[in-house]
């Protein structure tokens, strides 16, 4: 089946019109009071953007206003998710898709590294579990 | 039938391990539940921990006087997997639409469910219920007013989905032949959830769904029986195009100046301020578009007897010669107006309902 994504509809923008509602300067303000507390107490912040109103444009534009940092990953857990640091040391945009690549989620972490990076306990002992029946040293 | 019995007892941290999905896998799975269910992302981990523990309940969902809009709504929802997931993870036993069974076998699939089931199962609901004569409306001769009775008398609690089982949708619509009414008329000893809309937004009714999964219990509910977290706010007060609004700035025509720049679409009928739905933030056809955002005012289909609400391109709220001085006022003070503006609304919304307002092609032509 045809995703509408795929349909070829182009919206054009006649000139002098609105590209944005606005909407990302508030949500760059929210960045920087969250970014203030994680550099003096340590607190990590989470923003769902799919929360927001925002109208046309608005996500484009505060993309844009947050830019593109050092680090770009690919997570491939239940579809493919991108997470990179925007230029802005310490803000994160976690894009989460699902496997018909369709966005399930949309966040700006305000973190050192976003948690969902992190190897997870669970993972980790399921790992050792793996290894030791590689190398023969499951107990029977 | 055994391994169905035996994902049953599994729990959905112990299913998504089996299926090989990773922990990482699950606290994505996690987030977008979060966003699904409009709960911050700081609930993930308290998401995570309960849905490690949650069982997959029993749903049995039941369609009665309906269109199957509220179906269509939900299996064309724009993030299949997520979904997908969920319906892995609940046990949809009775679904007209979607089983594989019919008849005799269809009935006996309901009434296994409710009795393995009992005191545990959700009931869905589609489509209100006629009262005025039971053969308007029946499943395997048996009349919709008894087969809702009979299986909700086991269940947890009820989710109407949909303002036909709501508030009684088009089927109440004046003069309401057949007497139709909502599921909240009929039940009263268990809770009862309204998720409306015409169709309702199918990240609602799985964010419903989802948490009561998660949590085991229903979600804060308004004075409708609606969930706060996606009924909470009006859709004026999260519309983009609010600002607009607040400058005194509308569209006056589908073609004029102003709605080409999108401005505010209260003067062509737009239902907003009224109206209390999550289609601003969730939207619709994978987060694309909703229908301000195409153009076209909100035609208020949450609310109880928005068919009778009067013509869809009349602006309710205010008078028309009044607009302008009281846009006046509005700098600043546009959630007061709005509040007023919803009270004038329902003065006139009333009225309308009484003297039963049509609108004609030639209506539609003087405000085009």
């Amino acid at each position: 089946m045809q995703r509408i994504q795929d349909i070829a509809i182009k919206v054009e923008t006649p000139e002098g019109t609105q590209t944005s509602h606005g909407n990302a300067l508030p949500i760059m303000h929210e960045i920087h009071h969250a970014l203030q507390r994680f550099s003096a107490e340590g607190e990590q912040s989470c923003i769902d953007l799919r929360s927001l109103p925002f109208g046309p444009g608005d996500e484009e534009e505060l993309l844009r206003l947050l830019g593109r940092g050092e680090i770009n990953m690919t997570m491939d857990a239940l579809g493919e998710s991108t997470i990179w640091e925007t230029a802005f040391s310490g803000v994160w945009v976690v894009d989460h898709r699902n496997a018909e690549g369709e966005r399930v989620a949309l966040q700006i972490e305000i973190g050192s590294v976003p948690q969902i990076v992190f190897s997870q306990q669970e993972d980790i002992v399921d790992a050792i579990d793996r290894l030791e029946e590689q190398l023969g040293l499951a107990s029977p | 039938m055994a391994d169905d019995r035996k994902k049953l007892s599994m729990t959905l941290g112990e299913s998504l391990r089996q299926q090989g999905v990773s922990r990482r896998g699950f606290l994505k799975y996690c987030a977008a539940t979060a966003s699904m269910m409009a709960l911050p992302p700081t609930m993930v981990p308290a998401i995570a921990q309960a849905l490690e523990k949650a069982r997959r309940p029993s749903v049995i969902w039941l369609s009665f006087q309906e269109c199957t809009g509220c179906t269509e709504s939900l299996t064309r929802s724009h993030s299949p997997s997520v979904e997908n997931l969920i319906f892995d993870h609940i046990s949809l036993d009775y679904h007209h639409t979607l089983q594989v069974a019919s008849g005799d076998a269809a009935e006996a699939a309901r009434e296994a469910a409710m009795h393995e089931n009992e005191g545990k199962y959700i009931v869905v609901v589609d489509g209100s219920i006629p009262l005025a004569n039971p053969g308007y409306s029946a499943i395997a001769g048996i009349s919709n007013l008894q087969m809702l009775e009979e299986t909700v008398a086991g269940a947890a609690a009820v989710v109407a989905v949909g303002s036909c089982a709501a508030f009684g949708g088009l089927p109440h619509a004046n003069p309401n032949p057949t007497g139709a009414v909502s599921v909240g008329e009929i039940i009263k000893d268990k809770p009862v959830v309204n998720v409306s809309g015409c169709p309702p937004i199918p990240t609602v009714i799985t964010g419903v769904l989802a948490h009561f999964l998660t949590f085991g219990s229903l979600p804060e509910l308004d004075d409708l029986g609606r969930p706060m977290v996606f009924f909470g706010q009006s859709i004026h007060d999260r519309c983009y195009r609010r600002p607009f609004y607040d400058k005194g700035l509308f569209a006056e025509t589908f073609d004029d100046e102003g709605a080409r720049k999108g401005w505010c679409l209260f003067r062509l009928g737009c239902k907003g301020p009224m109206t209390y739905n999550a289609c601003a933030t969730a939207k619709w056809n994978q987060g694309t578009s909703w229908p301000v955002e195409s153009g076209h005012g909100c035609l208020g289909c949450s609310e109880p007897d928005f068919w009778d609400a009067g013509g869809f391109y009349n602006a309710l709220s205010i008078p028309d010669s009044d607009l302008t001085r009281k846009t006046g006022y509005v700098v600043g003070a546009g959630v007061a107006l709005g509040a007023a503006a919803g009270a004038l609304n329902r003065s006139t919304r009333a009225k309308a309902a009484a003297q039963h307002e049509t609108v004609t092609i030639d209506d539609l032509d003087k405000k085009s």
